[in-house]
């Protein structure tokens, strides 16, 4: 195949991923996107393997020497798509973001690979460009690597949610970029075996920063980390596109670098911070002012189940607000039940969604839909947050943080600014609780004493199913 | 500089805006699909992995180059059918219906 097809393919395929994107942005086309998608990936693929071939180098050549690595990396091929397939057939959906999470690193790895070898192979002959071009794919590979590696422990509960403040962090930092720009001006023009050994130290040095950049963000933040993460793939897999001067991989991953910026600032808007402040910043660690840590004035009133079935039969408004806890109690089965019946009744139920709710940007959507609560029911907090005044009831289960009224009034909250849902604005909230603990911020939330609040303790899921149970009845 | 890393930048800068134009009015509900498919989608990496692989190379270049190109299509296969399964949940009480 004559180098002239493949850059065509790889240019369909290029448009194919536009396209694919474009799709994904608007829920009436998502699917008809995420299909345009697999196919420009089959056909870069189609085209490199024929690549591999060695149809471009010469057919003679060809025949012999690359059979058995053709057999390799279509055993490799087929392994990886085998427990790519096993995994997203499998995988729990309250699971995702550890799923996104690990697919991340995997981006990192093989551009941290793909650099070692485009090293390797050039030897002396590499010029600066592309020397470069290395140091960068292997820097950025190797942070996406380890800071996703990092990332999935913290989501998974095997190392603890709370940043690891080390002292001086900000100078460890600039000590670990440092120490990767001394070894790549080292390496430059050293003898080929010295000049990968210092790459191999760059890897190193930039893994360790990998590490300590994501341990440094606290489990709160786990929205916008995962959404940097994403975009740090697509970087890295642009530098690996620059390493190889193949425009479909710079294409690609400038667009995914794009796509997981715009979602990391849409989620750090949702917070009310900025991007420095969230990758360098260790939130939630400085000590809480006075303010934050007094408890509110007046007094947390317990209500019963009988007492909220009561509540929501004589409703014409509600809104349920869900957070993280409704996720990992699973109450979002027995919610949708709850839903059914209210709204069977006549209840006007609908869903109220802070876009950092959950552990994934949109989490919170994939979970309610899964459960098989239909989606015109759920409504963004642009859509609905004016809505609150008028309602009956609202139901706060696993949330706290994102319906923190501090964040409107209280200058000193560290919270103050970021935008909430204004649960205080219905006649009646009802706050599903499994204790009085503060939320991921830290920061005590005065809705729980308001006058018109009361609270139901225990774990969500037997709460919402006796809610059930109570209100069948 | 040589000409292909102009041109690469310059191809770059403009996929970057693409990309920025494409998305920036994505509603929160689809947050979740578009990062699991846009992971697909940077496991292009596997093309990158293979064309890096296309050389004849030493032993140990071939184990860590196979290592690549299974992690990225764990990546593609494993994110486009989590992207689908996903966005099949998605639906409005009239499509429930039928």
């Amino acid at each position: 195949m004559p180098p002239t097809v493949a850059t065509v393919v790889y240019l369909v395929a290029g448009l194919l991923f536009i396209l694919s994107l474009r799709g994904l942005s608007e829920q009436a086309s998502a699917q008809k996107g995420n299909w345009l998608g697999i196919i420009g990936m089959v056909l870069a693929v189609a085209v490199s393997v024929a690549g591999l071939f060695g149809f471009e180098r010469g057919e003679a050549e060809a025949a012999g020497a690359t059979t058995n690595v053709l057999a390799v990396y279509g055993g490799a091929i087929a392994l990886g798509a085998l427990i790519g397939g096993f995994v997203a057939a499998r995988v729990q959906m309250t699971a995702m973001p550890e799923l996104v999470a690990v697919l991340h690193s995997f981006v990192g790895v093989a551009a941290v690979l793909v650099g070692l070898g485009t090293l390797q192979e050039a030897g002396a002959h590499i010029d600066l460009a592309h020397y470069v071009e290395v140091q960068l794919g292997v820097l950025v590979g190797a942070v996406t690597f380890t800071g996703s590696v990092v990332a999935f422990a913290k989501l998974r509960g095997t190392i603890g949610s709370r940043p690891l403040l080390l002292p001086g962090r900000h100078v460890l930092n600039l000590a670990l970029v440092g120490g990767c720009l001394a070894l790549a001006i080292l390496g430059w023009g050293a003898p080929p075996d010295r000049s990968f050994s210092y790459l191999l130290g760059v890897t190193g040095l930039a893994s360790l920063l990998g590490v300590h950049l994501v341990w440094a963000i606290g489990g709160g933040d786990m929205p916008v980390v995962v959404s940097l993460l994403n975009s740090y793939s697509g970087w890295a897999a642009a530098a690996a596109g620059f390493m190889l001067s193949n425009d479909l991989l710079i294409i690609t991953g400038a667009l995914v670098g794009s796509s997981g910026a715009i979602l990391s600032a849409i989620m750090c808007r949702a917070m009310n911070r900025s991007i420095w402040n969230v990758v360098f910043g260790g939130f939630g660690a400085e000590p809480a002012k006075a303010s934050a840590t007094q408890a509110p004035a007046g007094k947390v009133r317990e209500t019963n189940v009988a007492e909220t079935a009561e509540l929501l039969r004589t409703a014409r408004n509600v809104i349920i607000i869900p957070g993280y806890g409704m996720a990992v109690a699973q109450a979002q089965h027995p919610i949708r039940e709850v839903t059914d019946v209210l709204r069977k009744k006549g209840v006007n139920v609908r869903f109220a969604i802070h876009p950092v709710a959950g552990r994934l940007p949109g989490h919170m959507n994939v979970l309610l839909a899964e459960a098989g609560i239909s989606y015109d029911l759920v409504k963004e907090l642009d859509e609905i947050n004016d809505d609150f005044s008028d309602t009956d009831v609202v139901v706060v289960i696993g949330a706290n943080d994102i319906v923190n009224p501090s964040a409107v009034d209280d200058r000193a909250s560290p919270i103050y600014g970021m935008p909430v849902l204004e649960a205080w604005k219905a006649a009646r909230v009802v706050m599903l609780k499994r204790s009085m603990a503060a939320g991921y911020a830290g920061v005590e939330n005065p809705l729980c004493y308001r006058e018109n609040t009361v609270m139901l303790f225990g774990d969500a899921k037997k709460t919402v199913q006796s809610l059930l149970a109570a209100l069948q009845v | 500089m040589s000409v292909t890393v102009i041109m690469g930048l310059y191809v770059f800068v403009l996929a970057i805006f693409v990309g920025w134009q494409l998305i920036s009015k994505v509603p929160h509900l689809l947050h979740t699909p578009l990062m699991s498919a846009t992971n697909a989608i940077s496991g292009i990496s596997l093309v990158g992995s293979l064309v890096a692989a296309g050389s004849d190379h030493g032993r140990i270049m071939t184990v860590l180059g196979s290592v690549a190109v299974m992690a990225a299509t764990i990546n593609v296969v494993g994110g486009f059918l989590i992207t689908d399964r996903m966005l099949r949940m998605f639906k409005t009480r009239t499509q429930r219906a039928k």
